[in-house]
């Protein structure tokens, strides 16, 4: 492949953010534009899907929105991000958590990490 | 002033553009192409330029009268020469180089390249035909393009949709956004896809001029 192909793209890579890992829960402050009004807007669950492409790199966070379970798909490298939070890291043993849609209340959970 | 750029398609990527948006880009790297020839009204009965891109590998490549053809431009040869029609009283002449400062971020352009080979391609893939169903008792029978004529006229008519070769047509796609520019690596990236493989010659205007 062509060096220059991904010369602009990767220029945009995120080069700030603490890695986190499927099982993960996160805190994802997005910035939304309303007219020209700036705001920011966290959301909070946890990282059930890390799809890596390069700049086109996505993750998905899930988490229990009054009982109705809600998806959201973010572009890692999207400058409408402004800050990612690891809260807690989660010890699962597959890299897609799809599974959590089946389950629900205690069963849902995700163990924590113990640090070593 | 109208422009027009000749140009290797590198392939595509994606982009986040001023809104924050991923957009889906092909990478054109473009120019600088030479103008080598200016053909007026008056000498060759309408009005356009010559314009040249790329190294040629071996000169020897070069039929004799090409090198004269060059020569008489004082230009070194280049791989590719392409004409573009251009108003009477453009300022171009020969000589002149065009880089891809002639375009900016957001201008719409006209992309024409020659599509990708398929080869010998069925009716299906080719012509769009549904094909026949794969169950209901159907055998051997799935990707044909059934019946090419009635007992009369006796012959297929002309034009008949079939199997044959596909692809390399010469294709021009229109009012693509320009998302961005980069004078000194010279490319171009283009907001969708372009015509062509990858690696393979476009010829980028811009639309409408």
């Amino acid at each position: 492949m062509n060096p220059l192909l991904e010369h602009h793209s990767s220029k945009q890579c995120r080069q700030d953010v603490t890695e986190f890992e499927p099982g993960d829960r996160v805190k994802i402050w997005t910035i939304i534009r309303e007219g020209d009004r700036e705001r920011i807007q966290p959301f909070e669950g946890d990282v059930i899907r890390i799809r890596r492409r390069g700049i086109g790199t996505s993750f998905t966070v899930r988490k229990i929105s009054y009982g109705v379970g809600v998806e959201r798909v973010f572009a890692y490298n999207s400058p409408l991000i402004s800050k990612i939070e690891v809260l807690r890291k989660g010890r699962v043993r597959r890299a897609k958590l799809y599974y959590l849609r089946q389950l629900s209340g205690k069963n849902a959970r995700i163990r924590e990490k113990r640090l070593t | 002033m109208s422009c027009a750029i000749i140009g290797k398609k590198l392939g595509m990527t994606q982009i986040f553009d001023h809104r924050g948006y991923l957009v889906p880009v092909t990478v054109v790297q473009a120019g600088p192409c030479t103008v080598v020839q200016r053909k007026t009204k008056e000498n060759d009965g309408y009005s356009a330029i010559q314009i040249g891109y790329g190294k040629t590998g071996r000169s020897k490549r070069n039929s004799k009268p090409l090198k004269g053809h060059y020569q008489a431009a004082g230009i070194d040869p280049t791989r590719i020469l392409k004409e573009v029609r251009i108003a009477e009283d453009s300022e171009y002449k020969v000589g002149d180089t065009i880089t891809v400062e002639r375009f900016k971020a957001s201008d719409r352009v006209t992309v024409v390249g020659y599509t990708k080979g398929r080869g010998f391609a069925g009716v299906i893939k080719r012509h769009g035909f549904p094909g026949k169903d794969a169950g209901h008792g159907s055998h051997e029978y799935f990707r044909h393009g059934g019946s090419i004529g009635c007992r009369t006229p006796k012959h297929t008519i002309k034009g008949m949709r079939m199997p044959g070769r596909m692809g390399t047509n010469r294709v021009t796609t229109r009012n693509l956004r320009v998302i961005m520019i980069d004078p000194e690596k010279n490319l171009i990236l283009i907001q969708g896809a372009v015509p062509g493989w990858n690696n393979g010659f476009v010829m980028v205007q811009k639309t409408n001029e």
